[in-house]
């Protein structure tokens, strides 16, 4: 299949999700639009399989009929090799959660506003990735955009805290939309061309770039959620429905990472040398901000958000790394970083599709998403214990597992980055390498507490000890299991694949210094091997005998099996005597004290006037984010005061209104006639 | 295929003197603290009677409860195998990464913390949680003192930095080199759970971080457990000799070579194990919110020794 097939049949199959969204009788909507809508996945994946194999010139171009020619180009959609690589993710991702969703999707994400809105959703973000102008990749933009606000409000009617949740990414999102299209309007008039080929071929600088630069990576690290703009990422990621939530977070969010690729590298690549420290900023403090902020929280779904923060900041790391290596004149390593980064957005899309469809598993059968009421899961959902742990361990960079593969090549570009070269490097290599250190850790930290929260130990809530019945008799529950089960294979496979998968990318990017070892490894040709496959041989190898010994000696001593754990003599009486997640990260709070700023409230009622016994303690912590209470509450505050003065104008008298036109005709003709 | 040879050999040897070494700190310290001590050889007592007790599984815990202590063993012998012990010599497909090596650290370290949780017990939370806190904070000093040392050598494969190490005295007396190995030791202990951050000998309650974890575990699983925090120790401890003192290790089967490295390494570990021990005597375990301060420490030395490394040229 060609590139223009696939973007034909993309849009075929969109047409065909709404019809049969609007069209199929309820019962059968999410399984005949959701399949449409896998298709839709699959033929982006083919899409972005052409256009990596053999990019297209152009591949659709549709003339605009805009009345009065505005001297637009004509849209184009020509995917190049990099954009090739989003499209197979954004393909993928989106097959992957239409299936989750046909057996997940229930109430209004069933409806056929939910259907169209997810149909129109994924075609937006594969028109982002493949479009060759600024018109259609805002039109991309916007459509993905639009689409995934409706996605968010679903469950408006059932929880209070959606409707917020949707304002701010609305809010958020279309701030990012219009300094996009404001940055998008400055390189046009400057290249007098709207197709991205005639802007990087135009070679701006100067105010206008740098103006038109600064614009841009706002915006797209707005649509990434790189703190400080992050705001709207762990709001309107737990509040969608779970399958959205697994698109968003896996998919949408690596637009702004193919922007921000884009912007430095083919479009402004003049503009942004000097700026490679600002973005390798944006990157390392999203990356760490992020994950700490995971490992404090307790809701499931807020913690995989942060998390999706941190690793969209490591792949803008890499991505900031690789231009100042660059600049340093040392180009192998930074395509090493380039790569890296890529290979970051590819692992951190399959192991957040994964880990979101589980914590939708969750929240169908028990109905929480507070860790601090699971627990014990493992026993009554094994495929998504698996599942959940597999990506888990891709999330925390473990072998072996495609994240495991993905930090390696990120570090190895750090740490044979030449710091001798200048000041600069000496300095922000080390620091860089100093906080994606911390980032790995409390990454880890932050998945051993979302696993063994959720699927250890003993149920913390009769929600999470009964699951419903319901659930486990429903027949979509087949489709969810196959879903969250491929994800966890692609999760293993893109980590045992590591060779093929990493030439590809590094052949996108035109680098031709990664190659496979003999086993499928990754071959640094300048630094060294990572071979994920002889790892695995190595440890079945020291494993075997291990193994054995514990054959042999089981069939002399059996195993026992006990009523209670022994917990240090205690007889265990109620599961309240665990710990919970807030419990398990208080530590931390208390050495990020500083950075966090957690209010506490400790109420102690004394037994009468005896000042020993205690009758009553009640504990109250609250974390709230402080980028938000610190920048955020006074922005809107002030905005609020503004609107309030801007009321006086707007005081509904008629002769105020005409004097006001009267006014502004006068500017107006004033304007005209200066010369 | 020599290679294959020299790694088992390694993993043989490094396994068999692994009791020795615990046992030699426990009775170094029992002598100097004015006690008779159970003497060297009760380590391999220790194991071979909880591989003989039944082991017991608590009705509501998980598969965790039988893996985990298993997958700490594997992971730490893949430590043992990958680390330069005995020789410098390394399979060519995995070369002695150490990144790779950290990573299957931190395997060992999950599979740990999931199995305090399992249980359900809060001792086990409580373990688990200080552990992945302590973890993550070791990270970037880990991380960071690997840097300094890659720097000189352009590569973070251990066994070059060791070679290299070993060639030419002057690099191991730098101030950047000096500086990482110190950082160094402070991560060994912190991983090991040695004091001043974890006493591997309490069970008090409310200190206690390792001990909590492995509460629940009895018979073969517990022996599993010991067994794979030794390995641990032996790894680490290991490495941080052979960083300090480069000499002696073999890169060739030459059973003469073979019998030094050997010797080498038992001396140098017995050695060290019994210095550690001897300091931990005139020492107390630290408030464990003290512990980041320490960490942040052997941090700053980490990142002078990188930076040092980059000026100094």
């Amino acid at each position: 299949m060609t590139a223009a097939g696939g973007l034909v049949t993309v849009l075929t199959l969109t047409g065909i999700a709404l019809v049969l969204a609007l069209l199929a009788p309820s019962r059968y909507r999410s399984l005949a639009s959701g399949g449409a809508s896998m298709g839709i996945g699959i033929a982006g994946i083919f899409t972005g399989v052409a256009a990596v194999t053999s990019p297209p010139k152009v591949a659709l171009l549709i003339p605009i009929a805009v009345p009065g020619g505005l001297g637009l180009d004509p849209l184009v959609l020509s995917p190049t090799p990099l954009g090739g690589v989003f499209c197979i993710v954004v393909g993928a991702v989106g097959a992957v959660a239409a299936l989750y969703g046909i057996g997940y999707a229930h109430g209004p994400a069933a409806s056929r506003t939910g259907w169209s809105a997810f149909a129109l959703f994924l075609l937006g973000m594969l028109i982002v990735p493949s479009a060759g102008d600024v018109v259609s990749f805002l039109l991309g933009w916007e459509t993905m955009a639009l689409a995934s606000t409706v996605l968010v409000l679903s469950d408006h009617a059932e929880r209070p805290a959606v409707r917020p949740a949707a304002a701010w990414y609305a809010v958020m999102t279309h701030l990012s939309f219009l300094t996009l299209a404001t940055g998008f309007a400055l390189l046009a008039s400057k290249a007098h061309s709207t197709t991205f080929a005639r802007i990087a071929e135009a070679g701006i600088t100067g105010p206008t770039g740098i103006s038109a630069f600064l614009l841009l990576l706002i915006g797209f690290a707005t649509k990434a959620g790189l703190v400080p703009l992050h705001v709207w990422l762990p709001r309107a990621h737990p509040e969608a429905p779970s399958h959205v939530s697994a698109v968003m977070s896996a998919a949408m969010v690596k637009m702004g990472v193919y922007g921000i690729i884009l912007l430095t590298t083919s479009w402004l690549p003049a503009v942004s040398r000097p700026f490679a420290v600002l973005v390798l900023a944006l990157g390392v403090l999203s990356g760490s901000y992020g994950i700490l902020q995971a490992s404090i929280t307790s809701d499931l779904k807020r913690l995989l958000a942060y998390s999706t923060t941190e690793n969209v900041g490591l792949a803008v790391t890499a991505v900031g790394v690789g231009m100042l290596l660059s600049n340093a004149g040392q180009p192998e390593v930074a395509s090493i970083a380039f790569v890296a980064a890529l290979l970051l957005v590819v692992s951190h899309a399959a192991f957040k599709t994964v880990l979101f469809l589980g914590a939708g598993t969750i929240l169908k059968a028990t109905g929480e998403r507070d860790l601090d009421r699971l627990g014990g899961l493992a026993r009554t959902h094994p495929v998504t214990a698996w599942t959940f742990g597999l990506a888990a361990m891709g999330a925390s960079a473990l072998p072996i597992t495609s994240g495991f593969v993905a930090e390696w090549t990120l570090l190895q570009a750090v740490v044979h980055g030449d710091g001798r070269a200048n000041t600069m490097l000496a300095l922000a290599l080390p620091v860089t390498l100093g906080l994606l250190a911390l980032t790995i850790g409390l990454g880890l930290l932050t998945f051993v507490k979302a696993f063994g929260m959720a699927f250890l130990a003993r149920p913390r809530s009769n929600a999470a000890a009964s699951p419903s019945p319901e659930f486990s008799s429903h027949p979509g529950t087949a489709a969810m299991g196959v879903a969250q089960v491929l994800g966890a294979l692609a999760v293993w496979g893109l980590g045992l694949a590591a060779g093929p998968i990493a030439t590809a990318l590094s052949s996108v990017l035109g680098y031709s210094g990664i190659v496979s070892s003999e086993m499928g490894g990754l071959r640094l040709v300048t630094i060294g091997v990572l071979d994920p496959v002889a790892l695995g041989i190595l440890a079945l190898g020291l494993a075997l005998p291990v193994g054995l010994l514990v054959l042999i000696i089981r069939r002399r001593v059996p195993r026992r099996v006990t009523d209670l754990a022994w917990g240090c003599g205690g007889v265990r009486t109620s599961p309240r005597m665990e710990y919970t997640a807030t419990s398990y990260a208080e530590p931390l709070v208390r050495v990020f004290g500083e950075a966090l700023r957690p209010s506490r409230s400790l109420e102690v009622s004394q037994l009468g006037d005896d000042r020993v016994l205690e009758s009553r303690v009640a504990f109250a912590q609250e974390l709230t984010d402080i980028v938000e209470d610190r920048w955020y509450a006074p922005a809107t505050r002030w905005l609020r005061i503004a609107g309030d003065q801007a009321r006086r104008i707007q005081n509904g008298s008629i002769h105020r209104y005409l004097g006001f036109s009267f006014a502004a005709l006068v500017l107006v003709l004033v304007v005209v006639t200066l010369p | 295929m020599i290679d294959v040879f020299l790694v088992i050999l390694q993993v043989l040897v490094a396994t068999a003197i692994t009791p020795l070494l615990v046992g030699v700190m426990r009775q170094v310290r029992a002598r100097m603290e004015g006690r008779v001590g159970a003497g060297l050889l009760q380590p391999y007592r220790d194991v071979r009677k909880l591989l003989a007790k039944e082991p017991l599984r608590a009705d509501g815990s998980s598969i965790v409860l039988i893996a985990a202590p298993l997958v700490l063993l594997v992971s730490s012998l893949m430590v043992i195998a990958l680390v330069p012990l005995v020789t410098t010599a390394y399979l060519p497909s995995i070369p002695n990464d150490l990144f790779v090596v950290v990573s299957l650290l931190l395997i060992g370290t999950v599979a740990l913390a999931l199995l305090g949780l399992d249980a359900g017990t809060a001792f086990g939370g409580m373990g688990s949680s200080r552990h992945m806190m302590i973890a993550a904070l070791v990270e970037p000093t880990v991380l960071m003192s690997v840097y300094a040392l890659s720097i000189p050598v352009g590569s973070s494969t251990l066994s070059r930095i060791v070679l290299a190490r070993g060639a030419d005295v002057t690099r191991v007396v730098t101030p950047a080199g000096l500086l990482a190995v110190v950082a160094l030791v402070v991560v060994v202990l912190a991983e090991t759970g040695r004091l001043p951050v974890d006493n591997p000998s309490t069970h008090l309650e409310l200190t206690m971080i390792h001990e909590g974890m492995v509460l629940e575990s009895a018979g073969r699983d517990l022996a599993w457990l010991e067994l794979g925090s030794w390995l641990r120790l032996t790894a680490l401890l290991g490495l941080v000799v052979n960083l300090a003192l480069p000499w002696g290790l073999a890169d060739t089967a030459q059973p003469l070579a073979l019998l030094i490295a050997v010797a080498a390494l038992c001396a140098k570990l017995l050695v060290a194990g019994g210095l550690i021990a001897a300091a931990e005597v005139f020492m107390a375990k630290v408030r464990l919110f003290r512990v980041p301060e320490l960490l942040a420490g052997s941090f700053v030395l980490a990142f002078l020794a990188v930076t040092a490394s980059y000026l100094a040229g």
